[in-house]
């Protein structure tokens, strides 16, 4: 898989590590409580097909990224930075 | 039919004409007592459902083929040498059903204690499989402490001196081996066709009927079934079948690939695993060699997988046992797995009345079949966790109770 880095261009999926589904990024209010942490930590939509999520371009620029990707192909649709994402309200 | 020695020579004198199917091939009825989703797990669930727990009006539903999911994918390995107390007892559990399994189906799954080596590369490793082993003793199970030249007596041919993981040691069970899968699955539905159970391949269930909080029937790509009990047992498919009944579950689905060389002279011992390497081995009946590594790490429903990761295993096998480079490859394949947050499985109740789940396999539920079918009969039955699956609850991990073997956190791809 070739993830289309928004500064680099192209780059080897290998380079990256993954995380997971990008709504990580949402951090519940520490006043929502238990049962909202409880769902951010360990539930997921876990969907076939498209899902966005973060990949870590560790052997590369550190920088996290939002891939945008189908999980029944493996085909990726796009890649933004993370910090754009999160900055945008996500 | 029964299968005996005698059958066989009567069949061998008649040309093998006289065999039948394995099981029938029935239109679903309009409703029954128990349908469960889902041929793998589900397959053993219906049959204990049946023999042992004395229920009847009983369908167990797959989208595909009987043996078409992970249960005719895995690398076959079949063993109890968990650490944790909420998975140990249950994995013991787990082998000694194998252990009685092909007499109690009557049929020949293969299963094979041909034993399992952990391997110990520094003192670090050998005083954790210790403990492991003392928690596996602790159990019921058996264990034992292997020196250097003990894993050397029985597999001579690995790379004793490799500079990085140099071997120490290893961590055997004895009692631990193989079996055939697909014939497991076999034997299981065969044994629950003739206990009445309905099977029902073709047929992918594409919603839930729920009324007042209780689940009435499933629909199908068959037309509706209705149903008092439904139990869902789909593996990698537990996200995308619960999300039907609105739930969100603690599982991502991930690929996990497997590899076969052509068929060679016996020469692996039993099953060999080499966690550090990311690479672990046996070799089947017919002379192939089996073997597999990580999964490849991101979330998929393809049931394939990249070549990363081929790369990677070949990596592994090279640094263990530098012999596997003469040997060439065969076929490779991938399947579905259920990747939990904290790497174990839930064999539970829903917040819907009547609607159950057994999910969350990860890459080694093959060797759970037995028990998970068992544990889950006993749930479908009674309404009761069994006895060695009760801490295998949905709810645990909002108490805070989860099961974490590897101690990895909620991180799927890492455990
Ligand atoms: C490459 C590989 C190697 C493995 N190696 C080992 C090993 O060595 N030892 C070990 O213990 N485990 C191993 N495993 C893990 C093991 O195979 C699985 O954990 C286990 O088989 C999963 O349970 P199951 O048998 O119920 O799954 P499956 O056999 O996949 O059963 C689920 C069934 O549900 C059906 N289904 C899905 N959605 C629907 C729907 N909507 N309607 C109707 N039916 C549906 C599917 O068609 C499928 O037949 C391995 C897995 C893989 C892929």
């Amino acid at each position: 898989m070739l993830i289309p880095h928004p500064l680099l261009g192209l780059r080897d999926a290998q380079e990256f590590t993954y995380l997971g589904d990008a709504s990580l990024l949402n951090r519940p209010d520490p006043a929502e409580g238990e049962a909202a942490f409880c769902d951010y930590v360990f539930l997921r939509d876990n969907p076939a097909g498209v899902h966005r999520e973060l990949w870590y371009h560790e052997q590369g620029d550190r920088s996290w990224l939002v891939v945008t990707r189908d999980t029944v192909t493996h085909e990726i649709l796009g890649a933004e930075l993370a910090r754009d994402v999160k900055g945008a309200g996500a | 039919m029964r299968y005996s020695g005698l059958r066989l020579f009567a069949e061998a004198l008649r040309g093998h004409r006289g065999w039948k199917p394995l099981w029938r091939d029935p239109e679903p009825q309009k409703e029954y007592d128990f349908v469960i989703v889902g041929g793998g797990h589900g397959m053993a669930t219906a049959y204990y459902l049946a023999k042992t727990f004395g229920k009847a009006r009983i369908a167990v539903l797959d989208k595909g083929w009987i043996g078409g999911g992970n249960i005719g994918r895995n690398t076959t390995i079949i063993r109890s040498n968990y650490l944790l107390p909420g998975n140990e007892p249950f994995y013991e559990l787990s082998m000694k059903l194998w252990e009685g399994l092909e007499q109690e189906f009557n049929f020949n799954a293969m299963v094979s204690q041909r034993g399992i080596i952990n391997l110990i590369h520094t003192d670090g490793q050998r005083d954790t499989y210790r403990r492991r082993g003392n928690a596996m003793l602790l159990a019921g199970a058996d264990a034992q402490l292997l020196t250097a030249d003990e894993v050397r007596e029985r597999a001579p041919f690995l790379n004793f001196d490799n500079p990085r993981f140099p071997i120490k040691g290893g961590l055997m069970q004895e009692r631990a081996g193989t079996a055939r899968h697909d014939a497991v699955v076999w034997g299981y539905a065969r044994g629950a066709d003739m206990a009445g159970v309905d099977i029902i391949q073709n047929c992918e269930v594409t919603g839930f009927e729920v009324e007042n909080g209780r689940v009435t029937g499933v629909e199908t790509t068959r037309g509706r079934i209705g149903a008092k009990t439904v139990g869902v047992a789909v593996a990698g498919n537990s996200g995308r079948v619960m999300a039907m009944a609105g739930m969100r579950l603690p599982i991502e689905s991930h690929v996990l690939q497997a590899f076969v060389s052509e068929g060679l002279k016996p020469t692996i011992p039993g099953v060999i695993t080499f966690g550090a390497g990311h690479f672990y081995i046996s070799q089947s009946d017919k002379g192939g060699l089996v073997f597999g590594g990580d999964i490849d790490g991101y979330n998929s429903y393809a049931q394939r997988g990249n070549l990363p990761t081929v790369e990677d295993v070949a990596e592994g096998g090279m640094a263990l046992m530098p012999m596997i480079g003469r040997a060439r490859l065969l076929r490779s394949w991938g399947g579905i797995m259920d990747m939990s947050m904290d790497g174990s499985p839930i064999i539970d109740a829903t917040g819907i009345e009547g609607l159950y789940l057994n999910a969350g396999w990860c890459y080694g539920g093959f060797k759970a079949t037995p028990a998970s079918g068992y544990c889950f009969a006993h749930l479908l039955a009674t309404g009761r966790p069994h006895e060695k699956a009760k801490a295998m609850r949905l709810d645990r991990f909002a108490r805070g109770y989860v099961i974490d073997e590897r101690g990895a956190g909620a991180q799927p791809n890492l455990h």
